[in-house]
């Protein structure tokens, strides 16, 4: 695999800052971020180099290569009856481990395991001189150094090309149930705070038409008596129905007008804004499906005031930026460290922000 | 700029108590918990409020005066050492709590905090702070930001990486950065990650957001003693193996056990070469369920007794010896040395063996009590700093251990941070342009580099001088500087 190694860095060694290069995996979120003009013209294919470089399923650990496809890491991890706790969205079957970092995206059950970010324990990068770079490890605890695979998680490939990911695992849990309550908004984000406060095993949330989707997750004694306190109809295929929301194949998602992720304070009242919305993460997270006339700084506008920040999710066109802008102080950071991992700015130019 | 004059400027915003500047007052300051190192600091101020801190910061920065940050000086790797040149800026001053909202599960605290006050203050609303580093009574919440600190409950509850989502940063010009935010992302890199162990080099935290958690409904903890210090260590993995994650899973070995016994009585079996403290919390059902299955893999794993706890006080029996360790080895040693690395589990057994053997050849005892379900080790080098040339010999015990670490695939330190302990070793864990990369990122923060300067990460030159560099993944280190 070192001749692959070789070549991406010779393909980065390559570059100029007036033909950059544009990192591709299985181009399943090429909808997401930034939609810069010309990016199809020099593909940084990462797929080529693939496969699992260790796993030790006692260690709770796996290291793979960017290229490989989520669902057969995920299938690997499976048959040893593990996961990805941060549930990665895959939106095609094409998606690979390098892109879910690079996007920094996390699933239904991340408001009660963690984030991508949170699994991370280190990479093996390039950056933009074609550096063959290591960061952090494959151990539980590691504070030599600063963080930088943690940085690496959502840059959207603007800091550094993504070789091998080593991550934690953790046990699937024995069993899973899905429970269904009616009830309105405002109840449901009372609820969805209130019992995140309390010892429950509850794995994901989903407030959507009126209806409270939770599932269980545990030992079989544990879900049996949360669902006995919880009460609620039980959900026959919950898994399916989870992985709905999280590939957003579900009906809420079939829309042509713009998709808005909203990431805020969980205690939030309902947000009032037109259009359609869909909750998750105990209401931290709002989906909001609207009509692309709504002015961006109303949507960007409210979340600041919720703690938090909008991204134009689905929908974004060349002159749009999808992720929430940030403070001069902050944009300043952000400058000076692409200026360090890329300093030719060949690296996923502009996909992240305008500037970087 | 000359002290006195550097006083004056101080003395014009900060109460007389809070500029410190004469012989004895700064005696107090000279160390951090990594006691054998020592420096006078030229002035140490404890500002109140984050303007004043703004306020030193600017002068500092316009008199390209170092600055050294300090939370309560518990550290144990000399990360808050002064500069004999520099200013120590306590942040022990700022120590309010300004807001807990039950119902969002989060607490707005300043960085002087203490850790264990803020699960006191969630306490009467069912929820904690999860990172419950030993020191918690101690260590404030600002330290345990920057060297992203772990304790017992980490396995499964995560460090304090994974418990925060809100920093207020100074840069050492003057600027306030906003990072994170009160949903569970923010927008843009993710810098609340980077600056989360990052020991003051990039920035003074002014103000920090936790998650609060809800306490569990019920714990219980399964004591299992074993009279191979192999069968202990794999013990660990198969508990993990079968698709547990306990609440804690700590090691004790004989040294420690019997240092502790004499002053807490918690029942620990003196014969046995270690025992494991595998702590089960959750819903009642869940421990009864997980309590079982604990027990039944320590018997399989070879244990030659097996004890759960019956009761609360009982479970804080168990937990007594292992919270009492650090003081039990001030008892039995006139001086320890805490060391930190990080092994994958399956090399506990491996790595224990050769601590033993090192233990043997350098003629100094060492305890082993440590994160167990981390892989994170605490040998604690027993040693009398009296005796001409022990602490030597004690540093070299050291830096064997941890270069032991690196070799089964480990790190030279899970959660005390680097410091100027182990700024050797980083040599050996990163290439040149890793560290260079390193001195980039904190140039971004800090391009003056006057924060916490010489710290943390070596200079390339210092690597060079430093002996111990050795050939890693196949490259030569440095080839092109010159060897001393
Ligand atoms: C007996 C004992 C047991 C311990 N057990 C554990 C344990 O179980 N787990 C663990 O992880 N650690 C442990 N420690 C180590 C130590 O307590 C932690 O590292 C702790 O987080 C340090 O906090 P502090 O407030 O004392 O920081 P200090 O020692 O004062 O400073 C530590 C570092 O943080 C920087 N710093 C402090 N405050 C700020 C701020 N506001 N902004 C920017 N930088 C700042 C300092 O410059 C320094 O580099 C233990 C220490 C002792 C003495």
């Amino acid at each position: 695999m070192q001749d692959v190694i070789d070549r991406l860095a010779d393909t980065i060694r390559a570059a100029h800052p007036e033909s950059p290069l544009c990192i591709r995996g299985g181009a399943s979120k090429d909808f997401y971020g930034n939609c810069t003009p010309g990016r199809d013209n020099n593909l940084l294919d990462t797929r080529a180099y693939h496969g699992i470089v260790s796993y030790d399923p006692t260690e709770l650990v796996v290291t793979a290569r960017a290229g490989t496809r989520l669902i057969d890491l995920e299938s690997e991890l499976l048959a040893n009856r593990q996961m990805l706790a941060f549930d990665p969205p895959h939106f095609t079957e094409s998606a690979t481990i390098g892109g879910c970092i690079a996007a920094g995206l996390s699933g239904p059950r991340r408001s009660s395991a963690g984030s991508v970010r949170d699994f991370v324990l280190g990479v093996r990068m390039m950056d933009g001189k074609g550096d063959d770079l290591h960061f952090g490890g494959q151990v539980m605890k590691n504070v030599a150094g600063y963080d930088v695979s943690r940085l690496m998680v959502g840059s959207m490939g603007t800091l550094g090309l993504l070789l091998e990911i080593s991550l934690k695992v953790l046990p699937r849990p024995s069993v899973e149930m899905t429970v269904t309550l009616q009830m309105n908004e405002s109840d449901a984000i009372e609820r969805m705070n209130h019992w995140a406060g309390k010892p429950l095993p509850i794995s994901a949330t989903c407030f959507y038409n009126h209806t409270l989707m939770l599932r269980l997750s545990g030992a079989e004694p544990a879900v049996r008596a949360a669902h006995l306190k919880l009460g609620g109809e039980r959900l026959e295929d919950g898994d399916a129905f989870w992985r709905s929301v999280r590939d957003q194949t579900h009906p809420f998602f079939q829309s042509n007008q713009f998709l808005w992720r909203l990431s805020i304070k969980s205690t939030t009242p309902q947000l009032s804004l037109p259009g359609q919305q869909l909750i998750e993460w105990g209401g931290s997270l709002r989906w909001l499906i609207t009509d692309p006339d709504l002015p961006h700084e109303d949507v960007r506008k409210m979340s600041k005031a919720a703690g938090g920040h909008a991204t134009l999710f689905r929908g974004c066109k060349p002159s749009m930026d999808a992720f929430h802008p940030l403070s001069p102080e902050m944009m300043l950071i952000h400058r000076r460290l692409k200026e360090k991992f890329d300093p030719l700015r060949i690296l996923n130019p502009g996909r992240l922000f305008p500037e970087l | 700029m000359q002290p006195l004059e550097l006083v004056s400027e101080l003395s014009a915003f900060l109460p007389t108590e809070s500029v410190l500047y004469e012989g004895e007052d700064l005696r107090p300051y000279e160390c951090d918990g990594l006691s054998a190192y020592r420096q006078t600091p030229m002035i140490v101020v404890l500002p109140q409020t984050e303007d004043e801190v703004i306020k030193i910061l600017q002068i500092c920065h316009r008199t390209k005066t170092p600055v050294v940050p300090r939370g309560a000086g518990t550290g144990l790797s000399g990360g808050a050492l002064p500069h004999e040149s520099g200013i120590l800026l306590s942040l022990a001053k700022l120590k309010r709590i300004l807001e807990l909202d039950p119902a969002s599960r989060t607490a707005r605290v300043q960085p002087g905090v203490r850790n264990l006050a803020i699960s006191e203050a969630a306490a009467p609303y069912g929820l904690y702070y999860a990172p419950d580093p030993s020191s918690q009574i101690a260590c404030s919440i600002g330290g345990n930001v920057a060297e992203n600190s772990g304790g017992v409950h980490c396995l499964k509850y995560g460090l304090t990486v994974h418990n925060i989502l809100e920093l207020r940063v100074i840069t050492l010009s003057g600027e306030i950065l906003e990072i994170g935010g009160s949903g569970l992302d923010a927008s843009g890199y993710d810098l609340l990650a980077l600056m989360t162990g990052s020991e003051g080099m990039l920035g003074i935290v002014t103000e920090i957001v936790v998650k609060l958690i809800p306490s569990a409904e019920k714990a219980q903890v399964v004591m299992a003693a074993f009279d191979d210090i192999r069968e202990a260590g794999n013990a660990v993995a198969n508990v993990i193996g079968a698709g547990i994650i306990p609440a804690g899973m700590e090691m004790m070995d004989r040294i420690t056990t019997r240092a502790v016994e004499e002053y807490v009585h918690a029942g620990y079996n003196l014969e046995a070469a270690a025992i494991l403290l595998c702590e089960s919390d959750g819903t009642v059902e869940e421990v009864a369920d997980e309590v079982l299955r604990i027990g039944e893999i320590m018997r399989q794993s070879g244990a030659i007794e097996i004890k759960t706890s019956r009761d609360e006080s009982e479970r804080l029996r168990f937990w007594a010896g292992r919270k009492a360790a650090f003081p039990a080895a001030g008892r039995v040693s006139p001086d320890y040395y805490c060391m930190d690395g990080t092994i994958p589990r399956k090399s506990l057994a491996f790595v224990l063996t050769g601590i033993e053997r090192l233990s043997s050849e350098y003629g100094l005892r060492c305890m082993n009590v440590f994160h167990a379900g981390d892989g994170n080790l605490h040998p604690l080098i027993l040693y009398d700093a009296n005796q001409p040339g022990e602490l030597q010999k004690t540093e070299e015990f050291g830096a064997k251990i941890l270069e032991m670490c690196i070799d089964v695939g480990g790190t030279i330190t899970g959660e005390h941070g680097v410091g100027i302990e182990k700024i050797n070793q980083m040599c050996s864990q990163f290439t040149r342009h890793e560290l260079e990369m390193f001195h980039s990122v904190k140039a971004a923060f800090d391009p003056s580099g006057l924060l916490n300067p010489g710290k943390a990460i070596p200079t390339l030159r210092r690597c060079a001088e430093h002996g111990a560099m050795h050939v890693h993944r196949g490259e030569e280190k440095f080839p092109d500087l010159p060897r001393f």
